[in-house]
């Protein structure tokens, strides 16, 4: 019988089926951080319980950390920093912490070990874990209670879900990136519109992707709701696994990790890759999303009442009038980093806009890479120097800073940041602040007008 | 966690009620489960100021009271911090009742006893206006019938089998999956070594 690609990777993981309706299916990998993991290791502890199988696990820390040294800036966060290193000291686990060659973003430093091939399931608490999805891989996020369960079983309770093919056909204008085709998917699907299901993307503009391009489309892909995100192995897949020190490690033979040419869905979406621009977001769901050579919503374009009022809370919260334009509003701080896009080929794209050229006055300018090893490596191809040459400051150690706020680099209220993280929700990035979501590229291109601004209009200034 | 959950509803009708809204980041630096009330929906329910947000619904009566939230379309979106249901059961709130929950919001809520019943959007709405219009009259959800019942509304409810069965049961998922040990040590011996990973320290 004909099947998905993500009825394959369940059916692969499965161990046995449970009396109450769940399953039970195998976890080959997990990965912890700081946050979301004590309060399991205290669970194993109260327990009485052991780890299945330590070294099938890592742990690494990056979501409190200060980027701009590799010391603690507080004592809380260093609770929690020192707290996860104990508990993989204490059961054994892999931990790449501050200072560590290898540390940085989870979901950028897993695939730079060659931790991801396909036909693999991994678990994290964290919810961006879909971006294993572009490796063909099964990587979905997870609770706390959940990571004991890990910990305690090397398994989770699972539930399989529908499955939903997001295809992306024709191919896309030069200046349309990875992230302006996963933000018009969650523009289209909506927020909550993949709640329930596993999405896999298909179509001309996905397969067109280099890996990077199809981890930030993976990555973003839980803004829709779904649990998990994938897309088909192929040779761009195979080629990204070459060099990497774990490559060839893992293999579930016998599978090709694509869907069946006749497998179905439970619900299909097409869009059309020529149709897409560089998008911006300009309220406070991710699904809040215009072209850049577009207004921002008028409280008269829509009928129901409901809508109308969500529009005009998001239009307070982002101190926007209806109906301007989306290239005239100004920013104070241009950020570019996070598990989404803070690759070396995130950084390669924002410093061709960058080259040159000077960030605008009053704009405050940071770029935080994912990892240690991506630093270096963009240090080596003159990157940093083109950032600060530009008026960048440039973030000498890897976290997830300013994407979420939880070490201290807040914006204040009412600031106003152009990111090329992932959520725009409201105090994503401090109390009051004001996030607008875009590509890396367009992030520079804001930077350097002090408004939010159209990539391709540089491009144009570039040729002539 | 009882078969029936019994009390006043409170209307939080905003979509898209993300993580980061019922438990912003500041009070995410912590190692234990507990002292989590204060920070769930604290921009919401706090000034920055520290004053009393007088207009948010869970600080007027009677919805100081409440136990139950009628909430907005795909609640819980956003981070899988679970520190956002451990706050939510500390404030006391054992269920919201909402059209479709987030998917880690929704597995975290069943490991911490918070039922998330999912009805159509006309009885949501419904339920939303009989909220708002209450005198502190109480909402009745039975767990092993799915139905929700008030004085004018009766409905049923969504909740796969096993969600139902842990909120009834309120068993530890983790010490009773380790009862089926044999059987993940069955799946193991079936892995050759190509399939394991090992990761370096």
């Amino acid at each position: 019988m004909s099947r998905t690609l993500y009825d394959k990777l369940v059916d692969a993981h499965k161990v046995c089926d449970l009396p109450d309706g769940d399953m039970l299916i195998y976890v080959d990998f997990h990965i912890m951080n700081e946050y979301t993991s004590p309060q399991a290791f205290s669970g194993l502890d109260t327990k009485g319980l052991s780890v299945w199988r330590p070294e099938a696990h890592l742990a690494v820390v990056d979501h409190v950390n200060p980027t701009r040294s590799n010391e603690p800036h507080d004592t809380a966060s260093k609770l929690l920093i020192d707290n996860l290193e104990a508990n993989c000291t204490k059961h054994g686990i892999a931990f790449y912490g501050l200072g560590d060659p290898r540390q940085g973003i989870e979901h950028v430093v897993v695939p730079e070990q060659g931790l991801v091939v396909p036909g693999m399931l991994i678990a994290c608490g964290d919810s961006h874990t879909t971006t294993y999805g572009a490796y063909g891989a099964l990587g979905f996020g997870i609770g706390t209670s959940e990571v004991e369960h890990v910990l305690a079983t090397q398994t989770l309770r699972y539930k399989r879900m529908k499955t939903m093919r997001v295809i992306v056909d024709g191919e896309t204008v030069p200046g349309v990136t990875a992230k302006d085709i996963i933000m018009k998917v969650v523009q289209v699907v909506g927020a909550g519109g993949a709640n329930g299901f596993a999405v896999e993307f298909a179509g001309s503009a996905i397969r067109g992707l280099d890996v990077a391009g199809r981890m930030t489309v993976c990555n973003m892909a839980v803004e829709l709701g779904a649990r998990a995100a994938l897309i088909a192995a192929d040779d761009i897949t195979k080629a990204a696994l070459k060099g990497h020190a774990h490559s060839g490690q893992f293999a579930f033979k016998g599978e090709n990790w694509m869907s069946d040419p006749e497998a179905v869905f439970h619900k299909e979406v097409t869009i059309a890759g020529t149709d897409i621009e560089p998008l911006i977001t300009w309220g406070t769901s991710p699904d809040q999303s215009v072209p850049i050579t577009a207004n921002v919503p008028v409280a008269s374009d829509y009928v129901s009442p409901k809508v109308k009022a969500a529009l005009e809370r998001s239009l307070k919260y982002m101190g926007l009038t209806e109906g301007q334009s989306a290239k005239s509003i100004e920013i104070d701080t241009a950020f570019i980093g996070s598990c989404t896009n803070s690759r070396i080929e995130d950084l390669r794209e924002a410093a061709k806009i960058l080259e040159g050229r000077k960030v605008a006055t009053g704009v405050e300018a940071i770029v935080v890479p994912g990892s240690a090893m991506t630093r270096i490596k963009a240090e080596a191809e003159g990157l940093r120097d083109i950032f600060e040459a530009a008026g960048f400051e440039w973030r000498p150690e890897a976290g997830c800073s300013m994407c979420l706020a939880m070490n201290d680099d807040i914006a204040m209220d009412g600031e106003r940041v152009a990111s090329s993280t992932n959520r725009n929700f409201e105090g994503r990035q401090g109390r009051g602040a004001r996030t607008h979501l875009m590509s890396p590229a367009m992030v520079a291109a804001a930077a350097v007008t002090g408004h939010l601004a159209d990539v391709r209009d540089f491009k144009r200034e570039t040729s002539t | 966690m009882n078969k029936t959950i019994k009390g006043i509803a409170a209307p939080l009708p905003l979509s898209n009620v993300d993580t980061d809204v019922i438990m912003p980041k500041r009070f995410l630096i912590t190692i234990t489960r507990e002292g989590l009330a204060d920070g769930t929906f604290a921009d919401l329910r706090f000034e920055s100021s520290g004053q009393i947000q007088p207009d948010f619904v869970l600080n007027k009566a009677p919805w100081t009271q409440a136990n139950i939230l009628i909430v907005g379309d795909n609640f819980g979106c956003g981070s899988s911090r679970e520190h956002a249901v451990w706050g939510m059961r500390q404030l006391g709130i054992d269920a919201c009742i909402g059209t479709g929950f987030a998917g880690i919001f929704y597995d975290n809520a069943r490991k911490n006893g918070l039922a998330l019943p999912i009805v159509s959007t006309d009885t949501r709405d419904r339920l939303l206006q009989f909220a708002n219009n209450s005198n502190g009259a109480e909402v009745t959800i039975d767990l092993a019938a799915r139905k929700i019942t008030t004085g004018e509304i009766s409905a049923s409810f969504e909740m796969d089998d096993a969600t139902q069965t842990a909120l009834i049961r309120g068993r530890d998922d983790t010490l009773d999956s380790l009862e089926y040990a044999d059987a993940i040590h069955a799946f193991e011996a079936n892995l050759d070594d190509k399939m394991r990973v090992s990761v370096r320290k």
